[in-house]
C-alpha cells in the first residue's frame, strides 16, 4: 500500500463467483467415491444373477420387498444423478464452448431425468407388486 | 547438413527450410542463431541467457515445447531434420516470437504476487523450512515463467480463459507462504472453470517442465485447499 510501514492491503476479492464451481467439484468427487462402491456391488449382483441362471421371476422374487436393496439403489441413482450431469457440463463447456446459463438448465434437467427414471427402475424391481 | 524447417510470418505464415551445418554439442538455439546470422537476418526469435536461466528461448521443437538453449540437436533430430515453431497456445507476433502478455496477465489474475503480512518495522519472519507449507511452496518456486507448461497444456487450448499451470503453480506457492495475507482472495481467484477445477490431470505440464516442477501437484493442492475453504464457508 505504501512504503512507510503503514501496512499492506490484502488483494481485492475477485468478482467472479467461484463458490458454486467449487461445490460442484466437491459434489462430483463425493459422488464418484460413492459410485466406486455402488458400481462394484451392482456389477457383482448382475454377474451373480447371470452365472446362477436366475430367471426374471426368480430375481423379482428375491428383490421385491427388499428394503436394503431399495435403499442401496436410491443411493446409487442419486450418485449417478449428481455425477453424470456435472461431468457432462464440463464436456459441453470444453468441447462445445457452451458456457451460457442455458447449459446449467440443461444439466439440471438431465439430473432430474436420471433421478426420476433411475428411481422408477428401482421401484419396479424392489417395490411394485407382481 | 541439417534440414531445418522454421515457422516464418504470423499465425497465417508457414514453414521455410534452411540448411544448417551440423556441429558437435550443437543446441537448437545455436541452429536458430546460425540461420539468423548467416542465412536470413530477418528471422525473429527471442533469447537472452543461453544457459537455462531466463526462459526466453522456449519454442516448439519437433512438436514439443522446449528451451532451445538446453536442447541438444542430437537429442531431437530426426534423420537430419528438425522442425522449429513458436510456442503453442500463444499469439504469434512474428516467426518464433510469441505474445506473452496473456500468459503473464493470468499470473496477475491468479493473484500471483506477494501480499505481505508484516511491514518494514516488523522483525524478519521466521519460517520453519521443514514445515509442510514451506516444503509445498519450495516445490514450485523455481519457476522462471518460460511458458513451456502453458504451451503444452491441452486445457489451455480448449479453454482460453484457463489460468494455466504456471499461474496456478505460482498461486500454490503463495497459498503456502505463511507471510502472505491474501490466501482467501487468492483461493477465490483460482477456483472454478477458469482456474484449478478445469485441470484434467493430463500431466503434460509436469512432463515438459524444464525445471522439473510438477504444476499438476500444485493444482491438486489448490483443489483440496478450495474445497476445504468452501466447506468452512471461507470462500
Amino acid at each position: 500500500m505504501n512504503s512507510v510501514g503503514q501496512g499492506y492491503a490484502a488483494a481485492p476479492v475477485p468478482r467472479r463467483a467461484a463458490k458454486p464451481e467449487v461445490w460442484l467439484w466437491i459434489a462430483q468427487r463425493a459422488s464418484a467415491a460413492l459410485l466406486a462402491v455402488c458400481v462394484l456391488v451392482h456389477l457383482f449382483t448382475i454377474i451373480y444373477a447371470v452365472r446362477h441362471g436366475l430367471t426374471g421371476e426368480a430375481i423379482l422374487g428375491r428383490t421385491r420387498g427388499n428394503t436394503a436393496g431399495l435403499t442401496f439403489y436410491i443411493v446409487y441413482v442419486l450418485a449417478i444423478a449428481v455425477h453424470a450431469p456435472i461431468g457432462l457440463r464440463s464436456l459441453c463447456q470444453e468441447w462445445l464452448g457452451w458456457r451460457s446459463a442455458s447449459l446449467n438448465w440443461f444439466v439440471a434437467a438431465l439430473a432430474l431425468a436420471l433421478f426420476v427414471f433411475g428411481l422408477r427402475a428401482a421401484w419396479a424391481v424392489f417395490v411394485a407388486p407382481v | 547438413m541439417l534440414q531445418v524447417s522454421v515457422w516464418r510470418g504470423d499465425a497465417s505464415g508457414g514453414y521455410r527450410t534452411y540448411e544448417v551445418p551440423r556441429q558437435d554439442s550443437q543446441s537448437v538455439l545455436d541452429v536458430v542463431t546460425y540461420i539468423q546470422r548467416n542465412i536470413d537476418p530477418t528471422l525473429s526469435y527471442r533469447f537472452a541467457c543461453r544457459v537455462g536461466m531466463c526462459g526466453a528461448c522456449a519454442m516448439t521443437v519437433n512438436g514439443v515445447a522446449r528451451w532451445t538453449c538446453r536442447t541438444h540437436v542430437s537429442k531431437v533430430v530426426k534423420g537430419n531434420a528438425i522442425q522449429i515453431a513458436p510456442l503453442a497456445n500463444l499469439p504469434v507476433v512474428k516467426d518464433l516470437v510469441t505474445d506473452m502478455r496473456e500468459f503473464f496477465d493470468k499470473w496477475a489474475r491468479a493473484l500471483g504476487r506477494f501480499f505481505p503480512r508484516a511491514t518494514r518495522k516488523d522483525d524478519f519472519a521466521r519460517v520453519d523450512s521443514a514445515s509442510p507449507e514451506r516444503v509445498a511452496a519450495n516445490a514450485g518456486i523455481e519457476c522462471i515463467g518460460c511458458a513451456v507448461c502453458y504451451a503444452s497444456c491441452d486445457v489451455v487450448s480448449w479453454n482460453p480463459e484457463y489460468l494455466g499451470p504456471a499461474a496456478l503453480n505460482r498461486a500454490w506457492t503463495l497459498v503456502n507462504d505463511v507471510r502472505d495475507v491474501s490466501r482467501r482472495e487468492r483461493l477465490a481467484a483460482i477456483a472454478g472453470d477458469a482456474g484449478c477445477h478445469a485441470c484434467h490431470t493430463h500431466l503434460s505440464c509436469s512432463e515438459r517442465c524444464p525445471k522439473g516442477i510438477t504444476p499438476t501437484a500444485a493444482i491438486a493442492g489448490l483443489k483440496r485447499a478450495t474445497a476445504l475453504a468452501a466447506w468452512k464457508g471461507e470462500l
